[in-house]
């Protein structure tokens, strides 16, 4: 397996909010937390994360908020709003059918 | 919540879409740092480093790209892009711009134009109750040959319908009728038009007096007391809108009518010419009102829900045979037809209508092919840019709106030009065309704004929509390959230009033979033999009422002491009586029998048209006298038995025979008597579009009230005819001042009325024509330039081994007729098919005529070949070495 594979269609907002679920974060942040949870496997792109980011925030399921990082530079943050983690709950709910009825094929055949 | 949020960040988006432009970039610039200081951490040297980022960042303006259209209001911001660059591109080639915008302008306005009209004409329900439900029924008869079987319908027949048949809910009748209105306190005397209706009319219509009532059932009889109802223009125009009028009393005829009602303003049936109603019943005498074989009444019936037209009329049809049966010597027709009331009254100029909008049509069709022919020109010259711009990422379809918007900025531009067009020329074209019904009904509302929309998004999708795509398909990045010094243009494309320019030369050529056939009828109505002199003759009716002149004596005394004076005028050269002119109508027709060959039974065959005439008649109009003689004073009073025949009544009634001395028995004054045929004389047209039919003139000297009271002067003068109106109009007013005239007319005058509305509507197809041969001469040029422009370096190359300069020359031609000839072919086709839709109004020309098509194939080649030769000695003038310099 040399590259990584590419995200499953639709997942990326699942992972998204995921990921800014504790804390907010800001692309960078989201792009390594990912890859790093995943061992390395899924690898965001830029050119997906952006637009994603861009219309989940146009669809209010997270707030972006321009501050500090640690180094002193200002960044977007973004933070999951009160109907995000509803989404996300049921982003969650149906990738969990998706997968188990995946499972069930791959398994049962 | 999120509603608040969603709202917040799309105000954002759109007023602040600078700043949050720039929050972008600086979103992604950070992230780019961030993978910069990464590999820095990793060991890479700060300038690997920054290029390692940007390879695994990629194409930072595609991302910001994408991201930015999750934004709202984006497709805003592409559209006002597109249309930047899009008015910037036209504004560099004005003379383009302009051309494209003016023919867009002239399809769109003469497309919406026409739609006006025929929107209000054809398609606008009648201003009356559930009007869908109304038919018209008229009476049919078996054997007739004359007309379209839609025979006007007779007092008795009518009456009998209606007490005996209950398939329609109700049935009400008018007639077409005329009076000299003389106001009770001595005002102008004018003649109006005027209608009987039946009392049920306006209640069957679903129409309320706007004052006073509509009229009683028992003031629908002969012999009752006369009222009459006004038209709103009547009331205005002559009352000034007084309401006091109501129950006054005018004089028509010299009888005294009194006021019960006003019409509203919208009623306008049958016609704006209309200007008072009297009861049905009282524009008749008793015994006419029972009769069964005069026919002059329009019959409208409502439909009884729940029972068709058919089934209603076939119950009609029932009771219309028995009375056929009962009468058997008399004209009864067999038969009853019905039609819906709204074709009924746009019946003459439904197919004009349509043939004008489908020219107009066929003309904005070649104005889009002639714009997307010009695009695809400009969008050669600009592959390379496209295919750049595909290259770096521009999506086909960012490419296709860009190229859209352009033909979209000329649609919309001359689609406004042609809307303010069109709202100056539908006023002038409904106002022009004489005897359009409805007319008043005709204005731009919101429903034509829309059409004229739709018409505008039409024609930008089909102007640009295939040089679009064609210009940014799969081929394009091929154009990046292409070595700097290509040789000849890409032939797929020459290929669908050449296509388009096929089409467009078919659609003309339909075009041209349609207005070519039209003209030819037109021409061919104008130069028809009326079979009397026509210029310099003036006519002028007058009616004399019977009340005045009821005897005889007096109505002879009357004519002829008018003409005594009349023929006294100067520059009068001879003046006569006739009862309606050559080319002026149908007016009266009477069966007859001749004796010897007793007819028991009424045969429509002996039918002739008949009209009455002093004795100087036929050597005024100089219609040839062929046998026999000519009227003299003699025939005059109870001594009228007497009649002279035109040629194609002696033929066709007395073939092979000489009818002088004959008798026919014919009931002219109201019974059936014997007269004597006198004499033969050339025959007249009574309408130019119609053949010529059989005709019957009775002696006016007879005298009879009603047969021989209503006359027209007509009088044939050394100079200007109409300045003779004004003097015989006083000769008039001097023997009577109350009698008004009406309809002066000269000859070419009642001629052009007949043919107005086929010249109307020949002019307008022969310019649409017209403009259409420009525009394909336009696009021939324009392709067949840009083909040589292609092909200068390979002519050069031609021309520099040796070709000669008239090869090249014939080379060109031909690759610019071809496309010509070709639809010159599909065109002559579809022109058959359109001759064959239009044949119903052509008069005397065949849909095949030879001297059209050919006069139209040579006009189109004509055009064509000057389309062609300028780009072709251009060609054929090349000089090689520049050409092989040139880039």
């Amino acid at each position: 397996m040399g590259k990584p594979s590419d995200l499953v269609q639709g997942t990326l907002d699942l992972l998204i909010l995921k990921t800014i679920m504790l804390e907010p974060k800001h692309g960078w942040a989201i792009a390594k937390r990912i890859q790093q949870i995943s061992n390395e496997v899924l690898q965001v792109q830029q050119g997906s994360l952006y637009p994603a980011l861009h219309r989940l925030e146009q669809q209010g399921w997270i707030r972006a908020k321009w501050s500090e990082t640690g180094s002193g530079r200002p960044a977007k943050f973004y933070s999951l709003t009160k109907a995000g983690r509803a989404q996300l709950e049921r982003e969650k709910e149906s990738w969990s059918r998706l997968s188990t009825a995946i499972n069930l094929v791959v398994e049962g055949v | 919540m999120r509603i608040l949020t969603r709202f917040r960040l799309s105000i954002l988006a759109l007023f602040r879409r600078q700043a949050e432009t720039a929050r972008l970039n600086q979103e992604l610039q950070f992230h780019l740092e961030k993978q910069v200081a990464e590999n820095i951490a990793r060991g890479l040297s700060p300038e690997e480093a920054r290029m390692a980022a940007m390879r695994l960042f990629g194409n930072q303006s595609l991302v910001r790209d994408q991201a930015r259209s999750t934004w709202s209001w984006n497709w805003l911001e592409n559209g006002l892009r597109d249309i930047r660059y899009g008015v910037r591109t036209l504004t560099r080639s004005p003379g383009f711009a302009l051309i494209s915008i003016l023919v867009m302008a002239l399809g769109i306005g003469a497309t919406t134009s026409l739609f006006t009209i025929v929107r209000a004409v054809l398609l606008k329900p009648l201003p009356f109750v559930e009007s869908d439900k109304l038919v018209a029924v008229y009476e049919h008869f078996r054997e007739s040959t004359d007309g379209d079987g839609f025979n006007v319908v007779s007092p008795g027949d009518f009456r009998d319908w209606r007490q005996q048949t209950h398939g329609f809910q109700d049935m009400a009748a008018w007639r077409d009728y005329g009076f000299n209105l003389t106001g009770a306190r001595q005002e102008f005397p004018e003649v109006v038009e005027a209608a009987g209706g039946s009392a049920n009319l306006l209640s069957l219509l679903g129409v309320q007096p706007v004052l006073g009532r509509a009229f009683a059932p028992d003031e629908d009889r002969p012999d009752a007391i006369h009222v009459v109802m006004l038209t709103w223009s009547l009331f205005q125009r002559r009352f000034s809108g007084d309401a006091s009028v109501i129950g006054t009393q005018i004089h028509l005829d010299s009888t005294a009518y009194t006021v019960v009602g006003v019409l509203p303003d919208s009623f306008t049936y049958p016609d704006p010419h209309i200007q008072l109603w009297v009861p049905y019943g009282q524009t008749f005498t008793p015994e006419v009102y029972a009769m069964h074989e005069s026919h002059m009444s329009h019959v409208i019936a409502r439909l009884r829900p729940g029972i068709s037209a058919a089934t209603a009329t076939k119950q009609v049809s029932a009771v219309q045979y028995q009375l056929h049966l009962a009468y058997p010597s008399k004209p009864v027709a067999e038969d009853a037809v019905f039609r819906p009331l709204i074709d009924d009254l746009v019946l003459d100029v439904k197919t004009p209508l349509i043939v004008l909008l489908c020219a107009v049509g066929c003309m904005l069709l070649i104005a889009c092919l002639n714009v997307s022919n010009l695009l695809v020109a400009r969008g050669a010259s600009r592959r390379k840019e496209v295919a750049v711009r595909g290259a770096l990422g521009g999506s086909r379809l960012t490419l296709i709106c860009e190229q859209m918007t352009e033909s979209l900025l000329i649609c919309v531009a001359g689609g406004s030009l042609g809307l303010l067009l069109s709202m100056l020329s539908t006023h002038w074209l409904a106002g022009n065309w004489r005897d359009l019904p409805r007319a008043e009904s005709i204005h731009v509302d919101g429903t034509v704004l829309a059409f004229s929309i739709l018409l505008v998004v039409f024609a930008a999708m089909l102007a640009g929509l295939l040089p679009a795509i064609s210009s940014t398909g799969k081929g394009v990045f091929a154009v990046l390959q292409e070595s700097s010094r290509s040789i000849g243009g890409s032939a797929a494309r020459s290929t669908l230009r050449k296509t388009m320019l096929t089409a467009e030369i078919s659609l003309t050529v339909i075009l041209l033979v349609s207005a070519g056939l039209l003209f030819k009828s037109f021409l061919h109505l104008r130069t028809a033999d009326l079979g009397c002199v026509t210029d310099h003759v003036l006519t002028i009716k007058y009616g004399l009422p019977e009340k005045q002149y009821d005897t005889r004596e007096k109505v002879i005394a009357f004519h002829e002491s008018l003409m005594e004076r009349v023929r006294r005028l100067p520059a009068v050269r001879g003046a006569a009586l006739v009862s309606t002119p050559p080319g002026a109508g149908w007016e009266s027709d009477d069966v007859f029998t001749t004796p010897g060959r007793p007819s028991t039974h009424f045969n429509l065959q002996y039918d002739a048209l008949q009209r009455t005439i002093d004795p100087e008649y036929f050597r005024v109009m100089q219609i040839p006298l062929i046998s026999g003689r000519f009227f003299t004073g003699q025939e005059r009073l109870t001594n009228d038995h007497y009649i002279i025949v035109s040629k194609k009544f002696a033929s066709q009634f007395f073939p092979g025979d000489n009818p002088i001395g004959r008798r026919i028995n014919v009931a002219w004054d109201r019974k059936p008597e014997d007269f004597e045929i006198l004499g033969v004389v050339g025959d007249t047209l009574y309408d130019v579009t119609q053949p010529v039919k059989a005709t019957m003139y009775f002696p006016i000297l007879s005298g009879i009230p009603d047969q021989a009271s209503g006359a027209t002067i007509v009088v044939r003068t050394a100079g200007d005819p109409l300045a003779l109106s004004v003097p015989i109009q006083q000769q008039v007013a001097a023997l009577d001042p109350t009698m008004p005239v009406y309809d002066v007319l000269t000859m070419e005058q009642i001629l052009g009325k007949n043919t107005a509305s086929q010249s109307f509507s020949a002019t307008l197809v022969l310019a649409f024509a017209g403009l259409s041969l420009l525009l394909a001469g336009v696009g021939l040029y324009g392709v067949l330039s840009y083909l040589v422009t292609q092909r200068v370096v390979e002519i050069g190359i031609r021309i520099a081994l040796g070709a000669q300069r008239s090869e090249v020359l014939r080379i060109v031609l031909l690759d610019g007729l071809r496309p010509v000839f070709i639809g010159l072919l599909v065109g002559l086709g579809g022109g058959a098919a359109a001759g064959a839709l239009i044949r119903s109004i052509l008069y005397g020309t065949s849909p095949f005529d030879p001297l059209v098509l050919v006069s139209i194939v040579a006009c189109l080649l004509l055009t064509a070949i000057l389309a062609c030769a300028v780009p072709a000695i251009r060609a054929s003038r090349i000089e090689p070495m520049q050409a092989l310099r040139m880039e």
